[in-house]
């Protein structure tokens, strides 16, 4: 699965720039404690996180997660939507909480 | 490479919320010198975990990055109030980050411990008022 196809099937939200790197995805974490998330995300899982300050996107970029996912309909900061942008890094939104976003992931991962 | 690569970044104590340029920058070095992914994780995570407690804990400071065929070692030095015991901030869980860190994500105490297993060797030496440096060491 691809990211374009996570965006279609869970009818998600792109909240960084329309022209980016379809990149697949393979797993999913969910944490908001940055130095956990960085010691457990895997390359290409989807992170749902909670959290949107600036940080998020260092931390995407280090562990080279596939794509943030924000849950619960929560607006991310127009500085850290810049940023990702400037690093490549997608940011997704949707109004769903964590726990649905994970289940769904996992069925369409399977 | 055949060669020694040595790269000098400062670190802005004022806004940790840029903290991260550091590791982002030599990340994408080693990806072009063909280092595998495995090893550049290890040395990205290690080195935004210290980025991030140079920021936090002591207002700033530097890194000093030298990449050989067989290793990358990292010197980040800082003038901030040092570690009063080193081996409690090494303990997972241990912290004294200030709130606004840990409203951000930071401050669970993971970070020197996060370094540690993701590097081969590292080595802190810190006084109280004069500063720390933590030097970390990964092989190729």
């Amino acid at each position: 699965m691809k990211i374009s196809d996570l965006i279609s099937q869970l009818d998600l939200q792109l909240l960084t720039k329309a022209d980016y790197e379809d990149r697949p995805v393979r797993g999913c974490y969910i944490g908001d404690l940055l130095s956990w998330v960085m010691s457990r995300a895997k390359a290409d899982d989807v992170w749902i996180t909670v959290q949107t300050n600036l940080n998020i996107v260092a931390v995407a970029t280090l562990t080279d997660v596939s794509c943030i996912l924000v849950p619960d309909g929560i607006s991310v900061e127009q500085v850290t939507v810049d940023k990702a942008n400037a690093n490549g890094v997608v940011v997704l939104g949707s109004p769903s909480d964590s726990y649905a976003l994970a289940v769904a992931i996992g069925g369409k991962l399977q | 490479m055949s060669q020694k690569i040595s790269l000098h970044y400062d670190i802005d104590g004022k806004d940790f919320s840029i903290a991260g340029e550091a590791s982002s920058s030599v990340k994408k070095v080693l990806k072009q010198l063909g280092v595998s992914p495995e090893i550049i994780r290890k040395v990205a995570i290690s080195m935004y975990e210290a980025e991030i407690n140079t920021v936090i804990h002591a207002g700033g400071g530097a890194a000093d990055v030298e990449i050989t065929p067989d290793r990358i070692h990292v010197m980040f030095s800082d003038r901030g109030p040092g570690i009063a015991d080193v081996a409690l901030a090494m303990k997972e869980g241990f912290s004294t980050a200030p709130e606004y860190a840990r409203e951000m994500g930071f401050g669970a105490g993971m970070g020197l411990a996060n370094i540690k297993n993701n590097v081969d060797e590292v080595k802190i030496r810190s006084a109280l008022g004069e500063g720390t440096t933590v030097e970390i060491t990964v092989l190729i």
